[in-house]
């Protein structure tokens, strides 16, 4: 699985919630592309995430 | 007398929007507070695993966010970073920034038209970064933008008003809020910028690389309130040639021979 760019191996029935607390992020501070397409931060504890999947976490930072 | 900024519906009694970028977390709301600040931009980036603190726990809650789409270099990169500052939940103000050159950071006008249309229909506030070019603004007026947010001088130069004649004929000719973003180094040179009728002023270097960061946001609050004082008092004129005494005459202590 590739996670902002960087391989990430899943553990096993790993949902999109697990993975963003797993990397340290309150899931309510970032959004979610899986494979492209916006996840809504309502389906983050119902989607589970495969090998060949390809996510983007990103949140807000400073900047003009 | 009540004088708000109205931009896509939404009131603000500051003109001074400020970019979030460069500062500390621990001076950002020092910012935020010294220079009576309600509309902060901020930029979309990968989280990064350690989850860092977050620039949201720092800033005051009854803020007004701008996510911008810096990082875009299309507009459909702008797009999409759009939609995940919609996914975020900060509102639906966004503001455009799409450069594809990377020495002088001048944004790309065409794709930025083409962003703020679809944007704009997917029910965002959209209120561009652009080249002061009164066509391309038009253009973007009719894709429906909410504010139009032409540069003074490049990003983070500091060199303040340098498109002043340009952004003076956007300010005449267009019916949207004119907001000067980008360049601006000085007070005086923001307070200029509201003097010609600018509806706002973003600013974010100037402050970020002051000696004394949330003193230079004071003074960029009565700046901003000056120029707009100075605006809504209109002006006087100016005489090329000459002068004329600002006292009387006559009544000298002299008898007249």
């Amino acid at each position: 699985m590739r996670v902002n760019g960087k391989d990430l191996e899943p553990a096993s029935r790993m949902t999109v919630e697990d993975l963003v607390l797993s990397v340290g992020h309150r899931p309510d501070r970032v959004a979610v592309e899986l494979n492209g397409k916006i996840v809504p931060r309502s389906e983050y504890a119902h989607i589970a995430l495969k090998e060949d999947d390809s996510v983007e976490i990103v949140g807000f930072v400073g900047g003009g | 007398m009540t004088d708000e900024l109205m931009i896509g519906g939404k009131r603000f009694n500051s003109r001074f929007i400020l970019g979030s970028g460069k500062f500390s977390l621990e001076m950002v709301r020092a910012v935020m507070e010294n220079g009576g600040v309600e509309i902060a931009t901020l930029a979309i980036r990968r989280a990064n695993a350690g989850g860092e603190e977050n620039i949201l726990d720092h800033i005051p809650k009854d803020l007004t966010l701008l996510p911008n789409t810096s990082g875009a270099r299309n507009a459909e990169e702008a797009v999409r970073i759009a939609m995940l500052a919609k996914e975020l939940g900060c509102g639906d103000m966004i503001k455009i920034e799409i450069i594809r050159d990377s020495r002088y950071l001048l944004p790309d006008n065409c794709e930025t038209i083409k962003a703020t249309k679809i944007l704009a229909e997917e029910g965002f506030i959209v209120m561009p970064y652009m080249m002061p070019d009164l066509s391309a603004a038009r253009s973007m007026a009719d894709a429906g933008a909410s504010a139009i947010m032409p540069l003074g001088a490049p990003i983070g130069s500091n060199k303040g008003l340098l498109t002043k004649d340009f952004i003076k004929i956007m300010i005449d000719e267009l019916d949207l809020p004119v907001i000067v973003d980008a360049g601006i180094g000085r007070p005086s040179q923001a307070c200029e910028a509201m003097e010609l009728g600018c509806a706002a002023v973003m600013a974010n270097t100037a402050i970020a690389t002051a000696g004394n960061i949330p003193m230079m946001a004071k003074a960029f609050k009565s700046a901003i309130e000056a120029g707009r004082l100075a605006f809504l008092s209109k002006p006087g004129r100016v005489l090329h040639n000459g002068g004329e005494a600002s006292s009387p005459l006559t009544g000298f202590l002299e008898d007249s021979k």
